[in-house]
C-alpha cells in the first residue's frame, strides 16, 4: 500500500475528531446564541431592605437629649427608647449606615460625628451583635472619606468592621418604587439582622435637607446624579425599601448652609443633641427643625407621610438635658 | 582566584550575587509603585491632611539623569534628586554597574534578552557576532548630549528616555492596572461559579487581594496604547540585540559610561590564558568586547559578570585595575559627534518651542501646585507618580494636548476624575517638584488667601439640564467644594412646553470662588460632553492666564 492511500482506521479515526470537534463548535455557538443581547447579569437578591421592628407603645417615637458629652448623649437617647437590648439580639450582625459623603473632618459638620458611631457600635457588641460592620458609597473617594472622617479610625479600635464600597459588593436589586427600579445597592445594607441609620442633620440646596431619609443615596451605586431630577420621590422610594430597626440623628454639629459639602467652621453650628428614634419620618420631622425648617417645606416627608413610612406630627417625643 | 568545580561555580559564582541584587531592585521598584497610592503607607497629618511615605520616590529620587537635567534646567536640584550623587560617585569608581545590578528596566531586558530563541540571529555564531561591540551603541551618547543641550536651554525631554521614568510609567500606568484588571476578572468570574469550591477561591483571592494587590478601585489611564507600543517594543527589540535599548539608546546608560571614564574597577583579560573560544560573548549584557586580542570597552560594560562565569580557562576576571592599554576606558564618541547632538538639541528647542503650546490657546489643566508652564517642563520628568496617586484618578498623560514638550505630562480629565478639595498627594509625591509641595491651607485658602486655582468651571449651557431643558437638577451645586460654594442658585420660573409654569433653580458660576478642581464636571449628569466643564482659565501659577480684574486696595 502505497503512503498516499489511508487507511481505513486511520479515516475513521480522523472524521471522528472532525465530527467530534464540529459538534462542539456547533453545540457551543448555538448554546450560547441568544436572539438577543441580554447584559451579563449580577446576582438579583430576593432579600428586602425592611429591619423594622414592631412599635412598642411602651416607648416614645423620639428621644433627644442634648449633651456636651456626646457619647454620653447617645448612650441616654438610646436608654429612652428602651435600651439597645430591644434593638439588637445576641447574635445579630448589623449593618450601620453612618453618612460619610465628603472627604472632611468631623469639625466641618459633612459626615456622622465619629463619637456617635462608635458609641452605637459598641452598645451593640455590648447587646451581643456578632457582628458590627459601617460602610457607605461616599460622592468623594471613599478612602479617603472613610479616614479623614475619623469613622475608619473609631471603628477599627473597637473591633467593628468598617468595609470600603468596593465594586464587587453590589448586587442588582428592585426597589420597587415609583421611580427607582432595579439599582446596584452595596449589599451590607442587605445582609444583616438590623440596619441601623446614623445621620448627621445638614443643609441641601435641592431637597433642603439631608438628615435620615436622603441618608439612604449612600447604600446605591449607579448613576445617582440622575435621581436629582426627582430628588424627594427618590427619598421616599428609598426609604420605603430601606426601614432601619433604629436611627440615631445625629445634629451635636448641625450644617447650617452651604450644605451638604459645608467647608467653614461657620458652616456648623453646634447644638450637641443626639436624637434616636424609630419613626424615620418622625426623626427628620423633628430634625429639620435644627435647620430653621418647618417639616412641611420638606416635600420627601408628606410623600413618606403618605405610604406609611412614619409621622409628620403627633408623634411621641421625650427630651432631656444634661448638664 | 580560586578554582571552583564547574558544577558548584555556577551556584555559588558572583554572578548569582547579581541575579540578586536584579530581583530585590526590581521587586522593589515594582513594589513601590504599586503602593503609590492611597494605601496604608500613606500617613495622616496633624491638620488631618494625608501624605504619602517618603519612600515611594527612592527610585526616581536615586535617578542621576533627572537630578542632572532637570538641575541644569531650572538651577535648582529639588527634594531628595541628590540621591543620584550616590550612584554617580560610585560609577566613577566602579563602572556601570548601575545598568547590571539596579536598573529595574535594564533587568527586565536582561530578562528578555536571555530567553532561548530559534532565530539564527540569536544562536552560535550569529549571536557571538551580535554580542560584540557595534557603532549603534553609540547612539545613546547622541540622544544624551541632544538631552542635555534640551534641558540647558529649559526643556528637560529625559523623561521620554530615562530608564527608570520608562518603567516607572509602564509599569504603574500599564502593568499594573492590567494586573488589577485581571485578577479583578479572575476572582469575579470565579467567585460567580456556582460550584462551591471554586466560588471559594475566588472570594479567597479578594480576601487576600484587597487592599494589597487588587485596588480599591480599578485605575483607568489614557492613552495606554502608546505607553505599551513603546514598552513592547523595548522588550521585543531584546529579541533581535541583546539589550538594543540599553546599548544603543538608554541616555543614562551613557551618562554612566561617560561617568565611568576613570573607573579602577573592571575587567582584566589575561590574554596568555585565552584560547579565542569566544564563550564570553555569549552572554554579555553590554556589547563590551570581552574577547580576544581588543580592547575591553569599560564605558559599555555593565559589569554582569557573565564573562567571567563564563570563560572555561579563567582568563577574565573583575577587579582593580590601573590604567592600561588592555581596556579602552573612553566612550566611542568623538567631540565633533558630541558636538552635532548637542547643536541637535539646541535646533530642537526652537522649533518645539514655535509649536502652539506657548500660544495662547492652552486648553490642559495641571495639577494645583505645578508651575508655570514654561517653568513645569523644566522639572516634569514623567514619572507617573502624580497620576497613579490621585485618588480620584484625575490625572492623565497628556499625549498631544501640551505639545511635543508635554507628552506623557500629567494632565487633568475631569470627566474621569476630578481634583479632591482637602488632597495634595500628587504635590507631595513629585519627585522633582514640577507639582511644588502644597500645604494645605495654601490649596484650600483662607479670608485673606485665595485658594489656588487649577482652573475655572464654565455652563455649557445648551446642554445644562436646568438651562437647556428646565429640568431640575444642581448636581453641580451640590458637589461645588468651597465655602461659600463657587455655583449659586437662581431660582426662576420656566415655561414648560404645555404652557404651565414651573419653578427651577438655575445654577451660575462665580468664578471669584471658583478653584478649577472639576467636581461639577465630574458629577454632572449629563455624559459625552457635560452641561459644566472646566479650563485652565484663571489658574493661579500663570498670572497672565488670570480672569478677572480687582481693584487695587
Amino acid at each position: 500500500m502505497s503512503d498516499s492511500n489511508i487507511k481505513r482506521r486511520d479515516f475513521i479515526k480522523l472524521a471522528g475528531k472532525a465530527v467530534l470537534l464540529s459538534a462542539v463548535t456547533g453545540g457551543g455557538g448555538y448554546l450560547l446564541s441568544k436572539n438577543e443581547y441580554s447584559p451579563p447579569a449580577m446576582t438579583t437578591l430576593s432579600l428586602n431592605g425592611n429591619r423594622l421592628l414592631p412599635a412598642d407603645l411602651a416607648y416614645p417615637d423620639l428621644a433627644v437629649v442634648k449633651a456636651g458629652d456626646h457619647a454620653q448623649a447617645t448612650r441616654t437617647a438610646v436608654d429612652l427608647l428602651g435600651g439597645i437590648e430591644r434593638f439588637i439580639s445576641r447574635g445579630d450582625i448589623v449593618t450601620i449606615k453612618p453618612n460619610i459623603g465628603w472627604d472632611r473632618t468631623p469639625a466641618q459638620g459633612a459626615n456622622t460625628n465619629p463619637i456617635l458611631v462608635k458609641t452605637v457600635a459598641q452598645l451593640c457588641f455590648d447587646a451581643g451583635a456578632k457582628k458590627v460592620i459601617a460602610t457607605d458609597m461616599p460622592c468623594n473617594d471613599a478612602r479617603r472619606t472613610f479616614a479623614r472622617s475619623g469613622i475608619e479610625e473609631s471603628l477599627k479600635a473597637i473591633g467593628a468592621d468598617i468595609v470600603l464600597p468596593e465594586e464587587r459588593f453590589f448586587v442588582q436589586v428592585d426597589l420597587g418604587g415609583e421611580i427607582l427600579g432595579k439599582w446596584p445597592v452595596l449589599r451590607q445594607f442587605l445582609e444583616n439582622d438590623k440596619l441601623i441609620n446614623m445621620p448627621v442633620v445638614k443643609h441641601h440646596n435641592l431637597s433642603l435637607a439631608t438628615i435620615g431619609m436622603k441618608n439612604w443615596y449612600g447604600v446605591l451605586g449607579g448613576p445617582r446624579n440622575r435621581l436629582h431630577q426627582m430628588v424627594d420621590v427618590s427619598i421616599a422610594d428609598l426609604s420605603s425599601y430601606f426601614r432601619p430597626s433604629l436611627i440615631i440623628v445625629d445634629a451635636t454639629r448641625v450644617m447650617i448652609r452651604n450644605g451638604p459639602v459645608g467647608g467653614r467652621s461657620s458652616d456648623v453650628e453646634i447644638r450637641d443633641t443626639v436624637i434616636a428614634a424609630t419613626d424615620q419620618v418622625a426623626a427628620d420631622s423633628y430634625a429639620c427643625g435644627f435647620l430653621g425648617l418647618a417639616p412641611s417645606a420638606l416635600k420627601y416627608l408628606s410623600y413618606g407621610e403618605s405610604r406609611g413610612l412614619g409621622k409628620i406630627s403627633g408623634y411621641r417625643i421625650i427630651n432631656q438635658e444634661i448638664a | 582566584m580560586i578554582k571552583l568545580p564547574s558544577s558548584l561555580k555556577g551556584i555559588m559564582g558572583v554572578r548569582w550575587l547579581r541575579r540578586l541584587s536584579q530581583a530585590l531592585f526590581l521587586t522593589a521598584f515594582v513594589v513601590l509603585i504599586y503602593l503609590t497610592e492611597f494605601s496604608f503607607t500613606s500617613v495622616k497629618g496633624p491638620d488631618d491632611s494625608i501624605s504619602p511615605s517618603p519612600w515611594l520616590n527612592l527610585f526616581f529620587n536615586i535617578d542621576p539623569i533627572s537630578g542632572l537635567v532637570t538641575g541644569i534646567a531650572s538651577w535648582l536640584i529639588y527634594g531628595s534628586l541628590l540621591l543620584g550623587l550616590i550612584i554617580l560617585i560610585t560609577t566613577i569608581f566602579f563602572g556601570r554597574f548601575f545598568c547590571g545590578w539596579i536598573c529595574p528596566l535594564g533587568s527586565i531586558n536582561h530578562m528578555f534578552s536571555a530567553f532561548k530563541s530559534e532565530r539564527k540571529s540569536r544562536r552560535g555564531i550569529n549571536l557571538v557576532e551580535s554580542n560584540k561591540y557595534h557603532r549603534y551603541q553609540a547612539w545613546k551618547y547622541y540622544i544624551f548630549f541632544g538631552l542635555i543641550a534640551l534641558g540647558l536651554l529649559g526643556s528637560v525631554q529625559t523623561g521620554l528616555f530615562d530608564p527608570i521614568t520608562i518603567a516607572g510609567r509602564s509599569i504603574g500606568l500599564v502593568l499594573i492596572p492590567a494586573l488589577n484588571a485581571a485578577l479583578t476578572g479572575i476572582a469575579n468570574f470565579l467567585s460567580g461559579s456556582p460550584v462551591g469550591f471554586i466560588a471559594l477561591v475566588g472570594k479567597g483571592i479578594f480576601a487576600v487581594g484587597s487592599g494589597t494587590l487588587i485596588y480599591f478601585k480599578q485605575p483607568h489611564f489614557q492613552g495606554i496604547f502608546w505607553l505599551t507600543l513603546i514598552f513592547v517594543a523595548i522588550l521585543v527589540s531584546n529579541r533581535v540585540f541583546t539589550r538594543f535599548w540599553c546599548r544603543g539608546l538608554c541616555p543614562l546608560g551613557a551618562f554612566l559610561g561617560i561617568m565611568s571614564r576613570y573607573s579602577i574597577f573592571g575587567l582584566k583579560k589575561f590574554q596568555d590564558k585565552c584560547t579565542d573560544c569566544n564563550l564570553c560573548l555569549y552572554h554579555c549584557q553590554g556589547g563590551d568586547d570581552p574577547h580576544w586580542n581588543v580592547p575591553h570597552r569599560r564605558a559599555e560594560c555593565h559589569l554582569c559578570l557573565n564573562c567571567q562565569a563564563d570563560c572555561p580557562e579563567g582568563a577574565l576576571s573583575f577587579g582593580f585595575q590601573s590604567k592600561s592599554k588592555a581596556y579602552d576606558s573612553a566612550p566611542d564618541l568623538t567631540r565633533r559627534r558630541a558636538i552635532v547632538a548637542g547643536i541637535a538639541g539646541l535646533v530642537a528647542f526652537p522649533i518645539i518651542r514655535s509649536g502652539d503650546t506657548f500660544a495662547r490657546k492652552n486648553q490642559f489643566i495641571r495639577p494645583p501646585g505645578s508651575l508655570i508652564e514654561k517653568d513645569f517642563l523644566k522639572r516634569c520628568i514623567r514619572c507617573g507618580q502624580c497620576m497613579k496617586i490621585c485618588p480620584t484618578n484625575a490625572l492623565q498623560p497628556a499625549l498631544l494636548q501640551s505639545g511635543w514638550e508635554g507628552i506623557f505630562t500629567p494632565v487633568l480629565v475631569a470627566q474621569i476624575g476630578y481634583c479632591e478639595h482637602y488632597c495634595t498627594l500628587c504635590s507631595q509625591v513629585c519627585p522633582t517638584g514640577a507639582i511644588t509641595r502644597l500645604e494645605l491651607r495654601a490649596k484650600i485658602g483662607d479670608d485673606l488667601t485665595p485658594p489656588t486655582r487649577i482652573g475655572s468651571a464654565f455652563f455649557d449651557k445648551g446642554r445644562c439640564l436646568p438651562w437647556a431643558s428646565g429640568i431640575t437638577c444642581i448636581v453641580c451645586e451640590e458637589w461645588c467644594p468651597t465655602s461659600p460654594k463657587a455655583i449659586w442658585l437662581e431660582e426662576t420660573e420656566v415655561i414648560a412646553r404645555d404652557g404651565t409654569k414651573k419653578s427651577i433653580k438655575l445654577p451660575h458660576v462665580n468664578p471669584d470662588m471658583c478653584t478649577g478642581c472639576g467636581a461639577c464636571e465630574y458629577a454632572c449628569p449629563v455624559t459625552g460632553s457635560p452641561g459644566i466643564y472646566v479650563t485652565s482659565a484663571n489658574e493661579t501659577r500663570d498670572p497672565e492666564r488670570s480672569l478677572l480684574l480687582r481693584k487695587r486696595k
